[in-house]
């Protein structure tokens, strides 16, 4: 059973990891990123880590995303002839 | 199209040479030797209930202050990268709801006091200062998300940095005045297995790290958050 759900969490986190390759928006892409965070930390408490779980959790989905999210903004705030925006 | 097919073959050459090694992987059936050593004398000598804690703070201590030293090269190049210019106060370019305002003040002290849990308990159960400390940040940065608060007190933010880093050391060199050694927690009493106030200076040193890696975080947020801001201005 516990195979299972490690294997349908590993072939979910190589989807949302193609998916932040893929994705033409960008702010798409940091989420996708943050979701293979999300289920990593997940993975990690399936194999009985729960302290590198919740490091994963913390860093890697929610402050990793944040940064980069506002990294962007201030791409776009620095690019004013993007025609995107 | 050159580029790509050269591509398959430079990662198809990376994965035989990488394939005997996953195909002969060696299955331990005991622990090895250092580990074993930590299961069985670790907590009769430190007291922790949490063997992960009792290895990262006290017998890799050192490796952990020099994350912690890590953690704050990396705060201060990115403070000193994006620099405030003094410019860039008080206009936000939009305006947050009145709901979304009061559900954050809502969950705001909510998430702290899960932070300080988390770091204060570090030596019963899973987790400890590095991971209370980012629950603290993102407690902080969902104040400024909702726009509740404008920006810190950076006065205070440095204080709380810098003082919880030196009283870090001075904890551990209180280790070597009056125990074994360096970063030794036992100059404090042992106290009752389980306990919250037991396994000596675990638990002062774990509340330190936390409040460190907490302060040194929510810098780098409102580091990049204040630029933004700027070029929100200008634009």
């Amino acid at each position: 059973m516990n195979i299972f759900i490690v294997i349908i969490l590993g072939v979910l986190m190589l989807a949302a990891a193609g998916t932040a390759l893929y994705m033409k928006s960008l702010s798409a892409a940091v989420i996708a990123a943050g979701a293979v965070s999300l289920l990593a930390s997940v993975l990690y408490l399936l194999l009985a880590a729960p302290d590198v779980a919740m490091t994963e959790a913390a860093i890697g989905s929610a402050l990793t995303t944040v940064v980069f999210l506002y990294a962007l903004s201030r791409m776009r705030g620095t690019k004013k002839e993007d025609p995107r925006d | 199209m050159i580029k790509r097919f050269l591509a398959i073959i430079a990662l198809l050459g990376a994965a035989a040479v990488l394939l005997p090694f996953v195909l002969n992987l060696p299955t331990e059936e005991a622990l090895p030797e250092l580990a074993s050593k930590y299961i069985e004398n670790a907590p009769g000598e430190l007291g922790a209930a949490n063997l992960v804690t009792s290895i990262i703070v006290t017998y890799r201590g050192l490796d952990t202050l020099g994350e912690v030293a890590v953690l704050f090269a990396a705060t201060a190049a990115v403070g000193l990268l994006l620099k405030r210019t003094g410019n860039e106060v008080g206009v936000s370019h939009w305006k947050s709801s009145e709901i979304l305002k009061s559900g954050g003040g809502f969950l705001f002290p909510l998430i702290i006091l899960y932070g300080v849990y988390i770091f204060l308990h570090g030596h019963l159960t899973p987790g400890g200062g590095f991971q209370g400390g980012v629950v603290i940040a993102t407690g902080f940065l969902l104040l400024l998300l909702s726009g509740s608060v404008d920006s810190f007190n950076h006065t205070v933010m440095s204080l709380v940095e810098s003082l919880s880093g030196f009283a870090y050391v001075a904890v551990a060199l209180a280790g070597l005045i009056w125990a074994a050694g360096f970063l030794d927690p036992r100059f404090l009493p042992q106290g009752d297995f389980g306990r919250l106030f037991s396994a000596g200076a675990i638990p002062v040193i774990y509340s330190l790290i936390g409040l460190k890696v907490g302060a040194e975080l929510l810098g780098i947020l409102d580091a990049m958050r204040c630029k933004v801001r700027r070029e929100g201005v200008t634009a």
